[in-house]
């Protein structure tokens, strides 16, 4: 990474505004038990369906949940699912890439079928089908969404890993008896390291669109959580009597993908400057 | 055309073996799961050797394959009734709803983009860039959501669920298609941009060809390209959101079909959609592949 990646990074406005955005959204999912005025979970029949007011800014649910206590939490579970899942996708992914890389041969043969074969899946067919045999639930979005994230990362590790095991630094090293584990670590995988940054946080906004959408299936959180796509599918039953219950939670949802995306397109511009 | 389609043989191949596993990866014993949790063991015997589960994985395999190349995906675990015939009714809700919100994307996708490109970096370019990005972003069963509040709940312009009358796919063919669309007019900034600062357009402006004609005789036509493969792969992320945007407005098509599938453990109904989903994906991408040298005569040789 050069030093003036920084400085490229703040001239983006586009690019600020998202991590801005982002800081602020995962600082109020942190704080949400200080920030949130009310109980996600507290059920208050004789409340529900209320409008705007001083003590619900947005409203309550059907169960007269506060609807911004809900965001507020629900971001947190969205956020935590999102940055799990593509934690574990990027280990995976990489890892995978730099061994076909390093091995080449038929590893490499093998590595590039398997990427096809998984990239040729639309994405929430693929989550369906493992949701369908691991059972709804945190878990299975979290393994649905490292498994459809995997295949890119792997793709892009391997892309940039094949020239820099070439490199001379790396065949010097190798000449001096270094171990394939560091040659890989210390070496090839800083060489590879910009392009999977900027991935993985394009990636952290995608996973929020499939884990909510899963959400919404009913095929992944379940209520009583609060997470945006779960709080959205309640807010499409109930759309004629509480719009805001569909609307808020979508927004939330936009505006955070939004900001990934902006901000990932950002870093990839920084790192990776055209010229 | 046919590099292409020997490509999609171990794709096809690792789709199957994918799909064959859903029923043997699922915690339990599938035999118990098809028969019910109340039958008696010799009815989940009975059931096994009818379902071929006895025998070993690699010839299960083989029959599952032969079979499904045949049509034959077995039958509903909940309703008894043949998975392909189920598919078969549901399908054209999908395809109709695929099929007319690709059309849409393209259409506005490839104008947009290529308005974008023209008038790059001005107002309307940033413009473009900025919509098309919030449209990507957006999850689309909540794009569908506010659509239907407005035109159908306040407006009351078009129903709002079902899928009896053309009017019903006006909102979820919307739905999908804008999202598509941007992605699409991304690619075809992309492309146009490449290509319009390439000589021969200097020439043809110079030889006296309209501004317009430059655009689309000359350098839309290169553009196209990139801008088919984004559309034959915006088709499969179609064919998934239709799962989504199905389940908002309510259209029994295979999408729906599959999510309730899941949620009342039938596995031989999500076995069949996903594999005929996956197979027409890769089809899609197979006539894409096979089409797009024949728009550029240098990829033709």
């Amino acid at each position: 990474m050069r030093p003036d990646a920084g400085a490229r990074f703040m001239n983006n406005r586009a690019a600020v505004a998202g991590a801005v955005v982002l800081l602020l959204v995962t600082a109020s999912a942190a704080f949400a038990p200080w920030l949130a005025p009310h109980d996600p979970l507290a059920i208050d029949l004789g409340n529900n369906f209320q409008g705007a007011s001083w003590a619900h800014p947005l409203g309550t649910d059907h169960l007269g949940r506060d609807t911004v206590t809900r965001l507020l939490y629900g971001g947190r579970v969205s956020l935590l699912l999102s940055l799990t899942s593509v934690a574990i996708a990027l280990v995976v992914g990489v890892s995978a890439g730099l061994l076909a890389a390093w091995h080449r041969g038929w590893v490499d043969a093998a590595f590039v079928r398997v990427i096809d074969v998984a990239l040729s899946f639309p994405d929430m067919l693929l989550a369906i089908a493992l949701v369908a045999v691991i059972g709804p639930g945190h878990t299975s979005t979290i393994v649905a969404v490292s498994v459809l994230a995997v295949p890119t990362f792997a793709r892009i590790t391997r892309a940039s890993a094949l020239s820099a095991v070439s490199r001379d630094f790396v065949l010097a090293s190798r000449a001096a008896g270094a171990s394939t584990g560091w040659m890989l670590t210390r070496h090839v995988l800083p060489m590879c390291l910009s392009p999977i940054v900027a991935h993985a946080t394009v990636t952290l906004g995608t996973a929020i669109l499939i884990a909510s959408g899963l959400s919404f299936l009913g095929l992944g959180v379940q209520p009583p959580a609060a997470e945006w796509g779960a709080m959205l599918s309640r807010g499409r039953d109930l759309i004629r009597t509480a719009p805001i219950g569909a609307f808020a939670p979508g927004i939330a949802i936009t505006v955070v993908a939004l900001s990934f995306s902006l901000a990932g397109d950002g870093l990839r511009d920084a790192l990776h400057p055209k010229e | 055309m046919a590099a292409a389609i020997g490509r999609t043989i171990p794709v096809l191949f690792g789709i199957s073996v994918l799909v064959f596993l859903i029923v043997h990866a699922i915690p339990g014993d599938p035999a118990v799961i098809a028969a019910g949790l109340e039958a008696s063991p010799e009815t989940v015997e009975q059931i096994r050797r009818d379902l071929g589960l006895d025998r070993p994985l690699p010839e299960q395999f083989v029959t599952f394959v032969s079979r499904a190349v045949q049509g034959e995906l077995g039958s509903s675990i909940r309703t008894g009734a043949p998975v392909a015939q189920e598919i078969a009714d549901r399908l054209p809700f999908t395809l109709r709803l695929a099929l007319w919100s690709i059309l849409l994307a393209t259409l506005i996708g490839v104008v947009a983009g290529s308005v974008s490109a023209v008038w790059h970096n001005r107002v309307v370019d940033h413009a473009v860039m900025s919509v098309t990005l919030v449209a990507v972003s957006t999850p689309s069963y909540w794009l569908g959501l506010m659509l239907m509040l407005a035109f159908a709940l306040w407006l009351g312009w078009l129903p709002a669920i079902g899928a009896g009358t053309p009017a019903h796919y006006v909102l979820p063919v919307m739905t999908l298609g804008l999202q598509s669309a941007g992605h699409v007019a991304r690619m075809t900034r992309a492309a146009m941009l490449d290509v319009l600062g390439e000589e021969y357009l200097r020439a043809a402006r110079a030889k006296g060809v309209s501004a317009v004609n430059v655009v689309v005789r000359h350098a839309l036509r290169n553009a196209l390209v990139p801008v088919t493969a984004i559309i034959g792969l915006r088709f499969g992320g179609l064919l998934a959101g239709t799962v989504l945007v199905e389940s908002v407005f309510a259209i029994p098509g295979v999408g729906r079909m599959m999510v309730d599938a899941v949620a009342a453990r039938d596995f031989p109904m999500l076995q069949g959609g996903v594999l005929v989903v996956a197979t027409l994906y890769v089809a899609v991408n197979t006539v894409t592949d096979a089409v797009t040298p024949m728009l550029d005569p240098r990829l033709r040789a």
